[in-house]
């Protein structure tokens, strides 16, 4: 990923155009700025993302694997989760893409398997997993027992418009693309930790024995060749979508349109909407539960946005430290006590 | 490979890894607190994906990083100390203090870089002023001011070059309210809730236990000969105006961000932060009586240092189990959503009447 190295210095423009003053006030807020403007690029191509539409997603894994093999993301546990037929567990430095598996009793909308069971004789506990043991699943205990569904999504980095790991970077080794994409330059980054609990995705992490931090670059080598990256390239469903970010809201809207019209009713666009804590998401999903039941925050809001309040308040803290000194060494005079 | 027999009755000599509950065998990390305890409040209602945190969990060391908050602030408490003693003449407290600034920073240095991923690109921090990161503004205060320190120290332990010495004091004293707060802007610039929420009280925190650590330095003077009580009574002044400072905000936080300070009052970080207030109590008491008594003073002041590196260690940790439970991350935001669809809703019910 050379092509990442040469644009050592793309942090420069940030500062210079967003200058001492816009960046004391925090990032910019207005919905549905261009993030790739606000960075200064004069010229640059559409905003790119992803579309994940989970209601096609299969669970296959194809993503993770294509991920790794080109972006070359070292091997991340050979685990057993014990939990579901997720084991790979959540996004982190060595996964950039993670399928989650989520088991429900809760009805498939206007879908019919179109067999019968009823003249078959089930084990009584024949799927293996009692959804009404785990408390800590989603899994809805006390539902109908001939209802069941699998959610399956593929989480990935949001390459957010108000990006907090990008903010609080004391290196200047994230950076914003011209795609308006987030990224990690690897030799940059001194590994200091400090994007990992600022993201509220929880998606970057440390990696172990190399002490940088990693994440999804959205296949900047890739795109910068007018390829698509490789996890929506291996898709095989077309869960995951790639392309303008303004094409793929437009999509989206449709597609959930359709959902909510065929009565799937938990249906819902996550990390569309640019008015959001974080300005909106330039990878988002089409989700078919609450965000939480896939591990993602449901209203997640970019740290840095108190910034400017937490600054005030550390300078009211220094002056009131300053002046304690004061007051420290006056009473001492005034005691009368030396 | 499975060792169960399918039969007309169902599985027989099933093996317990198929009836597996989804959730019971994670580990401990994973699962949610009130599994593993019963608390007398009923627990927060809420979903997440097999009871797996939402954040990533900071990546930050003890002792490293707890040591570098409370180095911090005690190195900022001793540059004022230092100023002041100069100005009013306590050569004694001049040169401990001096001592410590440096000896503070410079470890807090340490222990930053000891912490990163890469110690050998330290450097890059150098690279960018970025006020969108405390972390940035924080190394270029601290790479001011340690070297001011150092110059302050050498010239009050050596006696020579006295101007650069009092130059170097002063500059030092300026830097120092910066460099005993910016790192609650640091930590409560994070998604982590117990950090994050608590951001308007955690500067306050931090000087407050910065003036106590180095009040509590400042009264292990009366150790050294010469040293009277009158020559560490400001060292006195500026603990107490620490503890109280310290001990009120942390009880204001307490009870203003309500779930996000449950780490505070639990488990490890609820142990550190309890150790820091019984300490602090039994220090600012030290620190009253240090006129009357050379070994109050000492015990005082040796309390107050570690009842502040306690609280840090505290916030440290309480963090820390904040980020590992998906409940501080889920519930407050679940809570939010549904106040604005409420709002939300209300405010369509009066558009329709």
């Amino acid at each position: 990923m050379s092509a990442n190295g040469e644009r050592a210095v793309t942090w420069l423009p940030e500062i210079r155009t967003r200058g001492l003053r816009s960046a004391l006030s925090g990032p910019a807020l207005s919905g549905g700025a261009d993030p790739a403007d606000l960075s200064g690029y004069p010229d640059h191509p559409p905003r790119m993302g992803f579309f994940t539409d989970t209601s096609v997603c299969i669970g296959c894994k194809a993503c993770e694997v294509a991920c790794k093999e080109w972006n070359h993301v070292p091997e991340d546990g050979l685990n057993l989760l014990g939990m579901s037929y997720d084991n790979t567990g959540g996004l982190g430095a060595d996964t950039w893409r993670h399928v989650a598996f989520i088991e429900q009793r809760k009805p498939v909308a206007m879908q019919d398997a179109g067999v019968s069971h009823a003249g078959v004789a089930l084990p009584p506990d024949g799927s293996g997993t009692p959804p009404e043991q785990a408390a800590m699943t989603p899994t809805t205990p006390g539902g109908p027992a001939d209802q069941l569904r699998w959610l399956m999504a593929s989480d990935v980095c949001k390459h957010c418009t108000h990006a907090a790991c990008l903010d609080v970077c004391p290196t200047g080794a994230l950076i914003r693309t011209e795609f308006g994409t987030v990224v990690v330059q690897e030799d940059v980054c001194n590994g200091c930790g400090y994007c990992i609990p600022a993201c509220p995705y929880g998606v970057i992490d440390q990696r172990k024995g190399d002490g940088r931090a990693w994440k999804c670059t959205l296949c900047y080598d890739r795109i910068s060749d007018g390829m698509e990256p490789a996890c929506a390239k291996a898709c095989p469903t077309n869960s995951i979508q790639f392309g303008p970010l303004d094409e793929l809201r437009e999509r989206a809207d449709r597609r959930v349109t359709e959902l909510l019209a065929a009565g799937v009713a938990d249906a819902q666009l996550y990390g569309r909407d640019p008015g959001d804590g974080v300005g909106g998401d330039g990878a988002f999903f089409l989700l078919l539960d609450e965000p939480e039941v896939y591990g993602l925050p449901p209203d997640p809001v970019v740290t840095t946005r108190d910034l400017p309040s937490m600054w005030r308040h550390v300078g009211a803290a220094a002056a009131v430290m300053a002046g304690g000194a004061v007051a420290a060494f006056a009473a001492t005079i005034f005691g009368g006590r030396r | 490979m499975s060792q169960s027999d399918v039969t007309r009755e169902g599985l027989r000599g099933k093996r317990p890894d198929r009836d597996a509950t989804t959730g019971v065998n994670l580990p401990r990390r994973w699962r949610g607190k009130h599994r593993a305890e019963r608390p007398v409040v009923p627990p927060a209602e809420f979903t997440s994906y097999y009871g797996k945190p939402i954040i990533n969990s900071p990546v930050w060391e003890s002792p490293d990083i707890p040591g570098y908050l409370f180095l911090g602030g005690l190195a900022g408490g001793c540059s004022l100390l230092a100023a002041g003693s100069d100005l009013t003449g306590r050569g004694v407290l001049a040169r401990v203090t001096k001592s410590g600034a440096f000896a503070a920073g410079a470890l807090s240095v340490v222990a930053l870089v000891h912490d990163l991923g890469r110690p050998g690109r330290f450097l890059n921090m150098m690279r960018v002023f970025k006020v969108t990161s405390p972390m940035s503004v924080g190394s270029w205060l601290l790479g001011g001011y340690v070297p001011a320190a150092g110059v302050a120290a050498a010239s009050a332990l050596t006696g020579r070059a006295r101007w650069a010495g009092a130059a170097a004091t002063a500059g030092a004293a300026l830097l120092a309210p910066g460099v005993a707060s910016y790192t609650a802007a640091l930590i409560s610039d994070t998604a982590v809730p117990a950090w994050h929420d608590a951001y308007p009280e955690m500067p306050f925190k931090f000087t407050g236990s910065g003036m106590m650590a180095a009040g509590g330095l400042g009264l292990l003077t009366r150790l050294l000969p010469g040293a009277g009580p009158g020559e560490t009574e400001p060292a006195r002044n500026l603990a107490l105006i620490g503890w109280a400072m310290e001990s009120a905000a942390m009880e204001r936080m307490q009870h203003r961000i309500g779930l996000s300070a449950e780490p505070y009052s639990e488990g490890r970080g609820g142990r550190y932060v309890k150790a820091g207030k019984v300490l602090g109590a039994l220090g600012a008491a030290g620190a009253a009586l240090s006129g009357r008594s050379r070994i109050a003073a000492a015990a005082g002041g040796a309390a107050l240092l570690a009842a502040s590196a306690a609280t840090r260690w505290g916030i440290f940790h309480a963090g820390l189990a904040s980020a590992g439970d998906p409940k501080y991350t889920v519930v407050p935001q679940r809570q939010r959503l549904n106040e604005r669809a409420r709002a939300n809703g209300a405010a369509d019910g009066q558009d329709r009447a």
